[in-house]
């Protein structure tokens, strides 16, 4: 298999912590998880760490509880034993990433499972004032989540050139799906309609089986599989503040046994569980993260892994997640900046809107985190496409936004091209133009805009007094969709149906046979 | 080089937007070979007709580079870099064509008003009108009323334009009209205007003959005018 990957976007990193506060926030974090330690609700987890040294005693609760206190040895030596590199594999082995914690190399995706899908249509609507003049509006319906919709969102991330990774963004309601065959359905519908990485949590630790061997069949075998992940699970081990989940610690131990990269999250809110100043905040997420990671490095050393870091701030007037504040890139760079430190490949966040639906406060939360986030240099930022409603809802014409966004921002960032040879190519033009009659830079624009050097104007303006940018956006959404989708060839599709239970038939689509 | 082979080459470097040898093209590894100067040059030592230089090499290729604008594959660099070609090459044929007794499509004197020092829209305009077979007089940025005035006359120039980009400068378009009235000279040249703050009113209130948006919108206006 050809060792290509996907480019991304290689940033100078923004560093918000000076190296004596990531120190600091270090040192708080191992000073958390040694006391008070964390509470943990899965026995094999606690016994695990006890058996590394870990002080554990079972604490009196209603579920089966354990405290474990760790000493700052044990992290130190479990995290150190996570790798720097990690793979990410794709059906198309050009989409495959690789992640090096060392690298500021940024890709982007999607994520959440959010409940709502929004549909966008334009209406015409007639003036109260002149009966002759119209406008047209964006009116927007609420659909529930379905595997139809889920497929119809994977193959339109596949389309979207900035997307680097497919998450599935949206939850199956289908009448259909049970807790038994969701895991089976939500991954065949992303595999088969993105050839790009496809990352999920598990709904249900039994499934593992049948959605590895899926995957195999997609790669090609067991040892195919390994080499290139086409999928890898997210995690969300922890609930906040410091308890170990009992269901998805098992997750945790079949997946690393299973020996698929895993993204070990923890997603705190800020001034409900977790504190609401920045210093509190990131050293609970790292300490809940770096628990997290050793339990993946005691379990099997070497696993892969993705240090996780979802930190949100609390609305205080409602208590719900607010994305597109000031607090939410503070503690996410300073995440980054302890991933790196930690030289383990960070799983990052940014681009929810707290917005509802498609429109200026939308834009702004998502460049306010888009870009703040690209500049940290995080590998790996997901929740990047089409969110809305603080991920409560996914509306596909604003992927098709969003992608346009992050194009923008990783031709904002690109490395300079300021060296000898180009400073002497500009002398000589800089000559040249001023011996010319008209002293015009124009024609020598040429170059640099046909390398795809000089950035183009923003897709979606529109010409006149008015903004069609949505108007624009579903015309060009639907070019998108119009296209074929990248489904598995035939053959795969029908080993897969023979040997997975619980596939809903409505999936069964394939690649169309060349006659 | 073959009379038809060295026409299509020159052709073939106006739509590359190639002045000189050492110039890039649209296309990749241009840079070193002949290009629209060199290839002129050639085809008048090779014994080709001026005039079929004009009509096979230049004006054809022109043609194919407007197809290519509106299109979208060429942007308003490539096009200015295709009527710089046209503009280097007509700079080396005019004596020969003039030899042989044909006339341009008309002098068309181009000036930024008294005052206005902005001249990017205007140069864009003069080369553009250039590579469209045009006998361009730039008079330059900041010319003095007087100065406009008296080009017209002494090259007795068919068109006038005339630009500015800034309101306090746009109202020196109008004293120069009212010169061109008082010197009798205004019955004798079309006057176009253009910049940012004007406009088709503002045109007909000072009485100029024309507004153009842009250097396209004047190639169009000034056909008409030829017609």
């Amino acid at each position: 298999m050809s060792k290509s990957y996907r480019e991304g976007i290689l940033v100078k990193p923004y560093e918000r912590l000076n190296q004596d506060q990531v120190k600091w926030l270090h040192e708080a974090s191992l000073s958390i998880l040694a006391d008070p330690g964390i509470w943990c609700y899965n026995e094999r987890a606690a016994k695990l760490f006890k058996a590394h040294g870990a002080k554990i005693w079972e604490e009196e609760s209603g579920s089966p509880c354990w405290r474990v206190r760790f000493p700052a040895g044990l992290i130190k030596q479990a995290v150190a034993k996570a790798p720097a590199r990690v793979v990410l594999g794709a059906r198309n082995p050009e989409n495959r990433l690789l992640l090096d914690a060392e690298v500021p190399r940024v890709y982007f995706g999607s994520g959440s499972e959010a409940n709502i899908w929004i549909e966008t249509e334009m209406e015409d609507f007639v003036s109260v004032r002149q009966g002759d003049v119209t406008v047209r509006v964006p009116r927007f319906t609420e659909l529930r989540g379905n595997t139809a919709l889920l497929s119809r969102a994977a193959r339109l991330c596949d389309t979207l050139e900035h997307l680097d990774f497919f998450i599935r963004p949206l939850n199956i309601q289908d009448p259909e799906i049970t807790p038994e065959n969701h895991d089976v359905n939500k991954f065949f519908a992303s595999l088969n309609n993105t050839a790009k990485h496809v990352q999920a949590g598990l709904t249900k630790v039994e499934s593992l089986k049948g959605v590895v061997r899926m995957a195999e069949l997609i790669a090609g075998g067991s040892q195919a599989l390994r080499e290139n992940p086409v999928i890898s699970f997210i995690a969300c081990v922890f609930k906040s503040p410091l308890q170990i989940v009992d269901d998805t610690a098992e997750k945790v131990f079949a997946i690393v046994e299973a020996g698929l990269p895993l993204v070990i999250s923890s997603s705190p809110q800020g001034g409900s569980s977790a504190p609401i100043q920045e210093a509190g905040m990131v050293a609970q997420i790292n300490a809940e993260i770096l628990a997290g990671i050793t339990l993946t490095q005691l379990i099997r050393e070497g696993a892969p892994v993705l240090y996780g870091s979802v930190p949100v701030r609390a609305r205080l007037d409602d208590l719900h997640d607010l994305y597109g504040c000031p607090e939410f890139n503070q503690y996410n760079i300073d995440c980054v900046q302890l991933a790196r430190c930690y030289k383990i490949p960070c799983y990052s966040t940014a681009g929810v809107g707290d917005a509802k639906v498609p429109g200026m406060q939308a834009a702004f939360e998502k460049l306010f985190t888009h870009l703040y986030m690209t500049m940290s240099g995080a590998q790996y930022i997901h929740y990047a496409f089409g969110l809305l409603d603080r991920t409560n809802s996914f509306c596909p014409v604003q992927a098709v936004l969003d992608n346009e966004q992050i194009g923008k921002i990783k031709h904002c960032l690109r490395q300079p091209k300021v060296g000898p040879s180009v400073v002497e190519d500009m002398l000589k033009t800089v000559k040249k133009v001023m011996s010319s009659s008209y002293r015009l830079y124009a024609r020598h624009v040429r170059k640099a805009m046909h390398a795809g050097d000089v950035s183009r104007p923003y897709r979606f303006e529109a010409k006149g007094l008015e903004d069609k940018v949505l108007e624009k956006a579903l015309d060009y959404m639907a070019k998108l969709e119009a296209g074929q989708a990248p489904c598995l060839d035939p053959s795969t599709v029908d080993q897969i149906f023979k040997e997975t239970p619980g596939l809903l038939p409505g999936l069964r689509q394939s690649a169309k046979q060349d006659k | 080089m073959e009379k038809q082979e060295v026409l299509e080459k020159i052709a073939f470097n106006v739509i590359q937007g190639r002045v000189e040898a050492e110039d890039e093209g649209f296309d990749e590894g241009l840079e070193g070979r002949p290009a629209v100067t060199e290839l002129t040059e050639e085809a008048l030592t090779q014994g080709v007709e001026p005039k079929a230089i004009v009509s096979e090499g230049l004006t054809k290729a022109m043609d194919v580079v407007g197809e290519k604008f509106e299109e979208e594959e060429y942007l308003i660099p490539d096009m200015l870099a295709s009527a710089e070609c046209v503009g280097a090459a007509m700079d080396i044929l005019i004596p020969h064509l003039l030899k042989a007794g044909v006339e341009s499509k008309g002098k068309f004197i181009i000036s930024t008003v008294a005052g206005d020092l902005h001249d990017i829209g205007k140069n864009i305009v003069a080369i553009m009108l250039k590579g469209g077979g045009y006998e361009v007089i730039d008079l330059g940025a900041d010319v003095p009323t007087e100065r406009i005035v008296e080009a017209v006359r002494q090259h007795q120039a068919a068109f006038l334009g005339l630009s500015a980009l800034l309101t306090t400068t746009m109202r020196v378009m109008g004293e120069v009209i009212e010169k061109l009235k008082e010197e009798g000279l205004r019955n004798n040249v079309k006057v176009l205007i253009g910049g940012a703050p004007t406009s088709s009113e503002f045109a007909k209130e000072i009485g100029a003959d024309s507004y153009c948006r842009d250097a396209f919108e004047a190639i169009d206006v000034l056909k008409t005018m030829a017609a």
